[in-house]
């Protein structure tokens, strides 16, 4: 009876996954011992690695990426590929998690031969990711990880963004030179590397030119009530506060502010980029300012394009994650071409020798270090929207 | 005599692992030799937990905790012993060994002293609130080891190198102390110590009763299992490279308890599959793509549909099982 019932479990599990595998993934995978041509011989498509959180609480960086990864490369199949050849990409999710991320990249290079990996958006996932793309000396170009340590591991490891200690900077000078702020107070994640590396680096910029941190206050993600932090704040003289952390915190944060009735002015980084956050912040996080890769309403011709191709075909606005994964897509597929070829280590040395390439998020040039340098826009909340406010230059 | 054989019978399966692990190192690729590291890793973690969960009875849900002191003991340990050690009998897979070795007997023993910090005081509680105890014990952990600056805060630690941690967690390294931590497993379950966690298991009081030292026996069980994690965490983090708070967060401590539930609790066998499924279902199921979660929770349902005692119920695959099986004779107990 129970055997019975079994085998009726089984053929309906085989048949649900029968039917959701796609017909591009169908045939074995090449094994690593099937042959002497590496990846990227022959004369069919090429495969370029992407691995996101597909699914997961950070969801939403990864698909915008993706969504924009595959635009570019569509564009430029579009265009007749790389060296005669089509480029396909191919994505892996991480789930958000630090052994799936590892797992991933080596997926993608063993059982989908990519040339070239893109990805992860999270540092913490772009570290054990980019640590295995160097040990198998793949080149490997990030969107959207800002914490230094990942270009750190090594010559295959790139990225098209600047980096936190940058972005810190480029608010401590807004706040100071733009908005003439003297006392600031600081309210960080204290579980995410990201805000905290966020928070040192606005301190140590912002503390020489005069400015005062007048109170430091913390909160770990996923918290529901900020009013004991707030309250703290308020009981200062300070005129705004600094909160480095993800949109749905930052969101609660300036509701549970505007109703404590503390108006002090809220300065940010790139985690605030979502539409999410004037849906949950609503009213309350009108006025507020943070740092980010992009505008779309102050872009230049080739970013307009790619904003209104986006919105076409998705119906919604990029945000900064998404035109990053465009742009990162598209450095690499230059560097594919300058190589002529997919060789790893022609890519790689093409890819560092990448010079002034007009991408949507600006101009990009990779320093010695293999991070982007380029310039940080900040932009303002005006009526549940981002709109463009000023350029800062590194 | 009986030394002798055992260390002889000890001796062909290390040699006969060695074996197994150079050929698959040969013909295997990078990907699926990840996802058997992965899997051994989390056999040492099930059949740990399973000590304390299935055959004691008494409930944690705090063990990543155990598993992050042990890495993060190993990873610094490793960084910190490797030189001296390369120096002294010269870099190469023998000084790798050394290190390793050394460094996860460092994080067992503190993944232990851990153990007997929490559990003194909280095993003399019952059900819910064991719970509830380790619990709170596994997010400290990572509470502290989040604002540990030296230990790299919750960017989390990678050793000196920017390439991360050494790789020195290999096939055979992996199941050669996934041999171990069975073995001890299997003599403790099946001694009279075995037999007294069981009792606990079955009626705590009426065990008490017969004058088992229950508080006693709950802690050596509970301070095992914190080891077994231990080893587990050590052989991640040089697998990983790196690790971070974050890896160890609650939802880690629930996949374990997934582990021994869909094997069988209190089955070493049990926990066996178990842990090899966490490990391999999510990546067999790659090609659905955001689908896989979907039917990786409907396969969790069906098993405890089907199955409620687990794939293994409280039965052990042993030689003398196969025995019998061969004979045709009596139905298993």
């Amino acid at each position: 009876m129970i055997r019975r019932r079994t085998l009726i479990a089984l053929l309906t599990l085989s048949a649900v996954y029968a039917g959701c595998k796609k017909d591009g993934a169908a045939g074995g995978p090449a094994g690593a011992t099937s042959g002497s041509a590496g990846p990227g011989a022959g004369s069919g498509e090429v495969v370029v690695g992407h691995y996101a959180s597909m699914t997961g609480s950070e969801a939403h960086f990864g698909q915008d990426t993706d969504k924009a990864i595959r635009m570019a490369i569509d564009e430029v199949n579009g265009s007749g590929g790389v060296v005669g050849r089509k480029l396909k990409v191919v994505t892996v999710d991480t789930r958000g998690d630090a052994a799936e991320a590892a797992n991933a990249v080596t997926r993608l290079i063993d059982v989908e031969r990519s040339v070239a990996i893109l990805g992860e958006v999270a540092s913490s996932l772009s570290l054990p990711g980019g640590r295995i793309a160097q040990r198998r000396k793949i080149p490997m170009v990030s969107p959207s990880s800002t914490n230094p340590k990942v270009t750190e591991i090594g010559d295959y490891v790139f990225r098209v963004c600047f980096i936190d200690p940058f972005q810190g900077k480029v608010m401590a000078k807004f706040a100071k030179e733009n908005l003439k702020i003297e006392r600031v107070a600081v309210l960080k994640d204290q579980k995410s590397d990201y805000s905290i590396g966020l928070a040192d680096a606005f301190k140590a910029a912002f503390e020489p030119t005069g400015g005062k941190i007048v109170v430091e206050q913390s909160y770990s993600k996923g918290d529901t009530d900020f009013s004991a932090q707030l309250t703290a704040i308020k009981n200062t003289d300070a005129q705004a506060i600094f909160v480095p952390g993800y949109y749905t915190d930052v969101g609660a944060i300036a509701k549970t502010a505007e109703r404590l009735g503390v108006k002090l002015i809220l300065l940010g980084g790139d985690g605030w980029d979502s539409p999410d956050l004037f849906k949950i912040g609503g009213n309350a996080i009108n006025g507020a300012y943070f740092s980010n890769h992009f505008a779309p309403d102050a872009a230049t011709p080739k970013a307009k394009k790619f904003v209104a191709d986006f919105k076409a075909k998705h119906g919604v606005e990029p945000t900064g994650l998404g035109a990053l994964g465009w742009d990162a897509a598209m450095v690499l597929v230059e560097a594919m071409k300058k190589a002529g070829g997919f060789e790893a280590d022609a890519v790689r040395k093409a890819l560092s020798e990448t010079r002034d390439f007009e991408g949507v998020t600006g101009k990009i040039t990779m320093d010695p270090q293999r991070n982007a340098n380029k310039s940080a826009v900040v932009l303002k909340v005006v009526d549940g929207a981002a709109k463009y406010e000023t350029t800062v230059e590194p | 005599m009986r030394w002798l054989v055992r260390g002889a019978v000890a001796a062909a399966v290390l040699a006969g692992l060695l074996g197994l692990a150079r050929v698959i190192e040969g013909g295997l690729m990078e990907y699926a030799q990840r996802v058997l590291l992965l899997a051994g890793i989390n056999v040492i973690l099930a059949v740990g937990l399973n000590l304390i969960n299935g055959t004691t009875g008494q409930f944690s849900i705090g063990h990543a905790g155990f598993m992050a002191v042990g890495a993060y003991t190993c990873a610094w340990v490793g960084q910190h012993l490797a030189p001296g050690v390369a120096g002294a009998v010269g870099a190469g897979a023998i000084a790798d060994a050394i290190s390793l070795n050394a460094a996860l007997v460092s994080g067992a023993v503190t993944a232990a002293l851990a153990g007997v910090i929490v559990g003194v005081p909280s095993l003399r509680l019952k059900g819910d609130y064991l719970a509830i105890v380790t619990l709170g014990f596994g997010e400290i952990i990572r509470i502290v080891f989040n604002n540990w600056k030296a230990l790299g805060g919750a960017t989390g630690y990678s050793g000196e190198d920017p390439a991360g941690l050494p790789a020195w967690t290999t096939l055979f390294w992996v199941y050669a102390w996934v041999v171990v931590i069975i073995t001890v497993v299997r003599n403790v379950t099946f001694s009279q110590t075995g037999r007294s966690l069981i009792a606990i298991r079955e009626d705590e009081v009426a065990a008490e009763a017969m004058a088992t030292p229950t508080t006693r026996l709950k802690v050596v069980a509970f301070v095992l299992s914190a080891a077994a994690a231990g080893v587990a965490g050590g052989l991640f983090a040089h697998l990983q490279a790196g690790i971070r708070p974050e890896d160890f967060r609650l939802e880690k401590s629930i996949d374990m308890i997934v582990m021994i539930i869909v094997g069988g609790l209190g089955s070493i066998t049990g926990a066996v599959v178990g842990g090899v499924f966490m490990a391999v279902a999510l990546e067999l199921m790659r090609d659905l793509e955001e689908y896989r979660l979907v039917l990786y929770a409907l396969l969790l349902i069906l098993i405890m549909i089907l199955r409620p005692e687990g794939l293994f119920g409280s039965r052990e695959l042993s030689f003398g099982w196969l025995r019998r099986k061969a004979r045709g004779g009596e139905p298993a107990s």
